[in-house]
């Protein structure tokens, strides 16, 4: 035994050596480390046929403490699905694979069931995922009670910015905005470390919005790790630290929020560089054609249809995620 | 004022306002205060119970059945044709049926139910004193088809899919195909001849005088038909139950919760229960129609002097006023539950209580 005491040392350090790129983007130790994960779920098709559609294939990721980091990816492209399996919360006829770490060990059993709603929140949608027959404060204590989860209710409510008879409220008498703070709110009530929030319910109003969105800087300021999915590139800049890209279902870049600036030169992947220069303020210049289906491009780069720079061997092959410039990005030629 | 993002740029622009949009118009339900509420409610009762008197009335009265010849019975061919014409006469029933109705209404309206033909006594009196044993019956039935149905439904949500689950919606089924009088007559059988835990009939021992009747003995005479009427109810709210249950449980709150560490019985508790128990509640008050109908059956056939009883023998001899009475008082019943049911939605859930209070 003496043999695997000394290896903690070693192995706390290789940790540590990893994570030094990490820190080259401003990242402390990560608190959650998604490596290669994959979800598919079985759809029943007409009469009794069954297909498997695969929604993520290959995502990895890492987000700190004291860190928002962002994953931008088009709607329906399974952020959500993301959200739930860090969770564990995946629905029955979905199926897993990869590596997803909290604090360095799995997240998965026991420790899961431990850690949900104490040191892991999930920051939902909006008002569908409040219980309709609940007041917002009794759902936003959850499983606290007392006097003094109380007056912490109240605390954390006002810091927030939700006045104070919003506790009295039912869910449908909430505004979208409000909504959105008190799932915030509970996130911050239960003492999360981890907070995995799912993108504002579209078409909120783009001023609510922002607002929610500082919520969640705030809590990562406090010094939670905080992982924003959205499909709006612009707002998650305003508050991210670090943005990962998401394509067909693949993570196809990790970059340091201030990479976004200019015509793009610091961004890696053809793609990212395109999703900015879309942009009205970056030249509007939008980018032809669509996202092809995960399963459309298995094996081959899920972009080289799209890509201007594309190779023969970008059809041939899948590029793997690698590190480049302070980054990580998935392609055979990053810039 | 759509961002432009990443969705716009793939060219899969979804419309990110349709959702706002479908919640934004789901506000629009019933409007207007109590006031307005209760008004429109009293208005469809008195056209209810005008129908139901009206059609009844119709059909009483093309009977086959000679409500004179009923009465008399097996003396009829002691009694001479005159001595007949004089008991219709006394009854009324030499006039046309429209003249008749109206002055039933009339006599109606003035709070007068006639009197019964076969008991003669006021249709009022009768029918308080019938109501009273029913009651007693059908609230038992009542309470216990809620309980039953509704444990039932819950256990076999929260076992969704694995063998408690197959076990109760098949006795469900089979409870809910079985013809009540068939399951009367087994019950009659076993529990009462077979057995001898129950009595076979009526609401106390024969020949006992009203004053001596205890409660056990109400209660070993009620138990029968009570347990015959309530195997009506279970599968209804059980099914409803288990159904409304599942849904709450795959709805997005459920999820949320179980994020927070929330399961089991303790998300049922704070989640599950009070989504569940309305709609029960409200299938059970709105089942009253369904209460009253087995009662008639389960009260013939264990000889328990009830409602239900004296509507069959008031239909099988002609005996129109009261009759009309029972008809009346049976739709004041089911209406009476309908409305609890919609008034109990209208107290708890708060999405419709706060419409209510908007005037
Ligand atoms: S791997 Fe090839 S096709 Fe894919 S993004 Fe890089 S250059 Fe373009």
């Amino acid at each position: 035994m003496a043999i695997g005491a000394k290896r903690v040392p070693a192995q706390e350090a290789s940790r540590r050596g990893a994570s030094s790129e990490e820190a080259a983007l401003g990242a402390a130790a990560p608190l959650l480390e998604i490596e290669g994960l994959r979800v598919s779920f079985l759809q029943y098709g007409r009469g009794l046929q069954r297909r498997t559609v695969q929604a993520l294939a290959g995502v990895d990721l890492s987000v700190g403490a004291g860190e928002l980091v962002a994953l931008v990816g088009s709607s329906g492209s399974g952020k959500s699905l993301l959200a739930h399996a860090v969770m564990g919360l995946l629905p029955d006829n979905a199926r897993s694979s990869g590596s997803i770490r909290y604090a360095g060990e799995p997240l998965d059993g026991e420790r899961l069931l431990r850690l949900r709603g104490k040191e892991l929140a999930l920051v939902p949608q909006g008002v569908t995922y409040l219980d309709p027959l609940l007041r917002a404060g009794e759902q936003a204590l959850g499983r606290q009670r007392g006097p003094q989860a109380r007056s912490r209710l109240r605390a954390v409510f006002s810091r927030f910015g939700l006045p104070e008879r919003a506790e009295r409220l039912y869910p449908h008498q909430l505004s979208g905005g409000m909504a959105r703070k008190v799932l915030v709110s509970a996130a911050a009530l239960g003492g999360a470390r981890l907070v995995v929030a799912d993108e504002p319910t579209p078409g909120m109003e783009a001023g609510k919005a922002a607002e929610a969105l500082q919520a969640l800087r705030e809590l990562a300021d406090g010094g939670c790790g905080v992982l924003l999915l959205t499909h709006d590139i612009e707002a998650a800049l305003r508050v991210a630290d670090r943005v990962a890209v998401l394509y067909a279902g693949e993570a196809v870049e990790l970059a340091a929020a201030s990479d976004f600036a200019g015509a793009g030169e610091r961004l890696r992947h053809p793609y990212t560089r395109a999703l900015w220069q879309a942009l009205p303020a970056n030249g509007f210049r939008p980018l032809p054609g669509v996202q092809p289906a995960p399963e459309e491009a298995a094996a081959s780069c899920a972009f080289a249809a799209r890509c201007g720079q594309a190779a023969p061997e970008c059809r041939a092959a899948k590029p793997a995620m690698r590190v480049w410039r302070g980054g990580q990005v998935r392609c055979f030629k990053p810039d | 004022m759509e961002k432009l993002s990443a969705d716009i740029q793939d060219g899969r622009r979804r419309g990110a306002g349709a959702e706002a949009a479908q919640s934004a118009s789901g506000g629009e339900g019933i409007k207007g205060g109590w006031g307005l509420y209760l008004l429109g409610k009293a208005l469809r009762l008195i056209l209810l119970l005008a129908a139901v008197s009206a059609v009844t009335f119709t059909l009483v009265s093309h009977s086959p059945v000679d409500p004179v010849r009923a009465y008399i019975g097996a003396d009829i061919l002691r009694v001479g044709p005159e001595q007949q014409a004089q008991i219709a006469a006394y009854w009324g029933l030499d006039e046309p049926p429209l003249e008749r109705f109206f002055r039933w209404v009339g006599a109606l309206l003035s709070g007068d139910l006639g009197t019964s033909m076969i008991y003669r006594e006021p249709v009022a009196d009768v029918i308080a004193e019938r109501f009273a044993s029913s009651a007693l019956l059908m609230a038992a039935a009542w309470l216990l088809s809620g309980a039953l149905g509704f444990s039932a439904g819950i256990a076999a949500a929260m076992a969704h899919g694995r063998w408690p689950d197959r076990l109760i919606r098949r006795c469900c089924y089979l409870l809910a195909s079985t013809p009540p009088f068939w399951l009367a007559l087994l019950l009659l059988t076993v529990f009462g001849v077979a057995l001898g835990w129950f009595p076979i009939g009526l609401a106390a021992p024969a020949g006992m005088a009203a004053e001596e009747v205890g409660w056990l003995d109400r209660l070993r005479h009620m138990a029968l038909p009570a347990l015959t009427l309530s195997v009506v109810g279970i599968a209804p709210v059980a099914l409803h139950t288990r159904q409304k249950l599942l849904e709450v449980l795959a709805s997005d709150h459920a999820l949320y919760a179980r994020s927070r560490g929330e399961r089991g019985w303790a998300l049922l508790r704070r989640h599950g229960l009070r989504a569940v128990a309305l709609p029960a509640l409200s299938l059970q008050l709105a089942g009253f129609s369904e209460l009253f109908g087995g009662a008639v059956l389960a009260e013939q056939v264990f000889s328990y002097p009830g409602l239900g009883q004296a509507t069959v023998q008031a239909g099988l001899r002609g005996d129109v006023p009261l009759l009309m009475g029972l008809v009346l008082g049976s739709a004041l019943f089911v209406f009476a539950g309908n409305l609890l049911a919609d008034l109990s939605y209208r107290l708890v859930d708060p999405r419709l209580r706060e419409r209510s209070r908007t005037s």
